[in-house]
């Protein structure tokens, strides 16, 4: 039983972190929000092409370096912490994520090597209209005809849907739920960029109509998949709001240490510094929180897995919502304006607590799996 | 949960275990979770088992052999803490010498006294109270006015102490006195060992609000103890006393995460009997009840993987007391709604069921050990490094 980093995991933090300060700092994350595509392909190709990142998870068979979720979520939680632009999430977390639970062999070895390499954005797209996590909320439909499948329906909510080269989407047939995937320049596929209220994370509306689309694995059985990735995307979002978090309290603290009011340092104030204090408390339960899912993940155990990663969620959306808004109160009026970074971390916190559900319903997915 | 540190330590795991099951039976297995930092209950029994675990070899587990211990590792000790906690064995009697006072002497004591008071202390046939805080001084352990002077070959001790754990059946107490009359705050201060068993001593057993004789104030009025008393140096009691502090904060937490466990698992069932977990509200308190202590396993968890593997634990050895107090109080306030009406209702001479006195008691959590105020301090201070206040 490992439940500390290793010397090489401090190395992969320190190595992330320092390429992110350079890559992904305020200046970048700014106009990457701003911008409608929000993504830097040439940064993107350095995470591969120097540091593995896209692949770190990734078995060596199809092109990764076969590290495990500890490993993966110490570059989640950074990429939090610097509140990095770009695909990252959607294409590790979600959409190589359902290639390597899906039943398709053959998808894998097409598929991941494009994603481990750089070449490939990818995303999974899951939710509707009605924006829910769920089995039943999947209704857009597939059809099979001679010339192969074809999906029919609206996907939205889809993170960087608006600019992935590959799509997975999961669809029903008569049989149930399949997943399929389907090439960005398809027939009968529009995609439009949704304006995003956290705009360091975008999301797309994509219409199908007889899109063309390749099933993955067997027809009708993709759910468990299905759930088992959104469990480790519960799990490497909880990583990511733990360093957004931390971050959020540091510059609250490094505020607070030299912003001088009645005559001494706010921090000095018992109002500021327990509020900071009982900020870590919630930083360090979340931290407990993530790293438990993580650990469950690199041991496989399946009811372990579903557990912890419904609590990661549950715990850690809520800790980053907290953290981040009393960042904005240390910080006072400067907090609140859009010039002053807090907001962006404010957006990131608020959105990600949705992005996979929302608390409540993770509570109720705990207490499910729990049999409460 | 299982802690799994490899074959060797499985090997001695299983001997807890098998012994802890040989033994927690008959008198002592009916008072299996009884006691704890703030629990006086069955005080008799408890002590009979602690000299049943003496018998075992089990008290001081990496302590010395030369002083009765084990002379095991700290992997042994955390592994022996966890069984006892799973077992659900009575709460130590002897905890303030086998936790505090014990680790202190094996760091900062000279050779005659470790010899002198550790065995006894493994034999359970000395007890010792903890003379730290004094009225009006509360967790401002540096106020103290409790002071020490030299008389030829003896310290003659004038003062007053308060909240001494169990006090009332200490034979020996380690008392913080102040040793020279013209310092301030953490200055001039020196640890004495004193023994109650003289004229100067007197010891008043403080009832507290679940009932029980939990603590005492104890009067030092010209009490006497030889000069070889003092652990560590003259005028470095703060330091001695300090060292004490942080292992206290260190070695509790285990087996109290697993008593709120094993509470959340009561409360759940109970709230399933009462048909209470179709209710939303409360069916969303008993969910976090339940994530609240899965999170205080992992922070634990961390901590110990931490220790064992040589490195200085993170900032969650330090938040975890405060999130922990806190926490358990909650889950204390919902298992009260959940029992309903009956929860009113007490045996005779105040005769408390589980829940109740682990309720009532849960409310000297965020007070002893440094209370959460205390704790926030030191949380923004010694790890946020946010300024200190201005002290007069």
């Amino acid at each position: 039983m490992d439940l500390t980093f290793s010397e090489e995991q401090d190395e992969l933090r320190k190595v992330v972190r320092s390429f992110l300060s350079k890559y992904s700092d305020e200046a970048t994350v700014r106009r990457l929000a701003a911008d409608p595509r929000g993504h830097d392909r040439v940064v993107w190709r350095r995470m591969a092409g120097e540091l593995g990142l896209q692949g770190l998870a990734v078995p060596e068979e199809y092109g990764g370096t076969g590290f495990g979720y500890v490993d993966l979520g110490i570059v989640f939680e950074e990429a939090g912490r610097a509140l990095l632009c770009g695909p990252y999430f959607a294409t590790v977390a979600l959409a190589a994520e359902a290639l390597q639970r899906c039943d398709d062999e053959q998808a894998r070895r097409d598929l991941l090597p494009g994603i481990a390499s750089g070449e490939t954005v990818a995303t999974l797209a899951l939710t509707e209209d009605d924006g829910r996590w769920d089995e039943p909320g999947i209704r857009l439909t597939a059809r099979e005809t001679a010339a192969g499948w074809h999906l029919t329906g609206t996907k939205t909510y889809v993170p960087d849907g608006h600019l992935a080269d590959l799509l997975l989407v999961a669809a029903r047939t008569p049989t149930g739920v399949s997943l399929f995937a389907v090439a960005a320049d398809a027939s009968g596929l529009v995609r439009t960029p949704l304006p995003t209220l956290d705009q360091t994370r975008k999301q797309a509306r994509l219409d199908f109509t007889d899109t063309p689309a390749r099933l993955l694995g067997t027809e009708g059985t993709a759910w468990p998949a299905l759930e088992r990735t959104l469990a480790t995307a519960s799990v490497l979002l909880a990583a990511e709001q733990v360093g957004g978090a931390a971050a959020a309290l540091e510059a609250a603290v490094d505020y607070a240490r030299i912003r001088v009011q009645y005559g001494r340092p706010i921090g000095s104030f018992q109002g500021i510094k327990h509020k900071c204090a009982d900020m870590l408390v919630e930083i360090e339960s979340a931290r407990s929180a993530a790293y438990g899912g993580l650990w469950a993940l690199d041991s496989g155990d399946a009811t372990e897995i579903a557990v912890a990663a419904a609590l990661a969620q549950a715990f850690c959306s809520e800790a980053f919502t907290k953290v981040a808004a009393g960042t904005i109160q240390v910080h006072g009026g400067i907090g609140f304006t859009w010039e002053h970074p807090a907001h962006l971390y404010f957006k990131r916190a608020k959105s990600s607590e949705v992005l996979l559900g929302g608390p409540s319903y993770h509570r109720e997915l705990l207490a499910t799996r729990l049999g409460i | 949960m299982e802690l799994d540190f490899g074959p060797a330590v499985r090997d001695f795991r299983d001997e807890v275990r098998d012994w802890l099951a040989d033994h927690l039976v008959g008198e002592f297995a009916d008072h299996r979770g009884v006691g704890g930092p703030t629990d006086g209950a069955a005080w008799e029994v408890r002590l009979a088992w602690d000299r049943e675990l003496s018998a075992g070899g089990w008290l001081g587990v990496s302590w010395p052999r030369e002083y009765g211990g084990r002379g095991l590792g700290l992997l042994e000790e955390i592994v022996f803490e966890y069984e006892y906690a799973r077992a659900d064995a009575p709460y130590r009697a002897t905890v303030n010498a086998l936790d505090l006072l014990g680790p202190m002497l094996l760091k900062m004591g000279g050779e005659e006294q470790k010899k002198r008071f550790l065995p006894p202390i493994l034999a359970v046939e000395e007890l010792w109270g903890q003379g730290f805080s004094e009225p009006g001084a509360g967790s401002d352990l540096a106020s103290v006015r409790t002071r020490a002077e030299r008389e030829g070959e003896e310290w003659v001790v004038n003062g007053q102490k308060v909240w001494t754990s169990f006090g009332v059946h200490a034979d020996w107490l380690y008392v913080l006195t102040r040793t020279d009359p013209d310092s301030v705050r953490h200055k001039g201060l020196s640890l004495l060992l004193v023994p109650t068993d003289q004229p100067g001593v007197e010891i008043r057993p403080i009832r507290n609000l679940a009932g029980q004789d939990e603590f005492a104030e104890v009067f030092l009025s010209d009490a006497r103890t030889g000069a070889d008393m003092v652990v560590g140096e003259v005028g470095q009691g703060w330091r001695t006393a300090m060292a004490t502090l942080g292992i206290e904060r260190g070695t509790t937490l285990l087996p109290q995460q697993l008593t709120f466990e094993r509470e959340a698992e009561a409360l759940i069932d109970l709230a399933r009997e009462r048909g209470a977990l179709d209710d939303p509200m409360l069916r969303r308190r008993i969910v976090d009840a339940w994530i609240s202590v899965r999170i205080m396993r992992t922070t634990n968890l961390r901590t110990l993987a931490e220790l064992t593997a040589g490195r200085t634990p993170g900032a969650q050895a330090t938040t975890a007391k405060l999130y922990a107090s806190t926490r358990h109080q909650q889950l204390g306030h919902l298992a009260m709604e959940l029992a309903g009406p009956a929860g009113q209702i007490v045996g005779e001479d105040y005769g408390l069921d589980t829940r109740q006195r682990s309720f009532l008691l849960s409310l000297a959590e965020t007070i002893y050990g440094g209370s959460s105020e205390i704790q926030r301090n030191i949380i923004g201070e010694q790890i946020l490094g946010l300024p200190k206040e201005p002290r007069p």
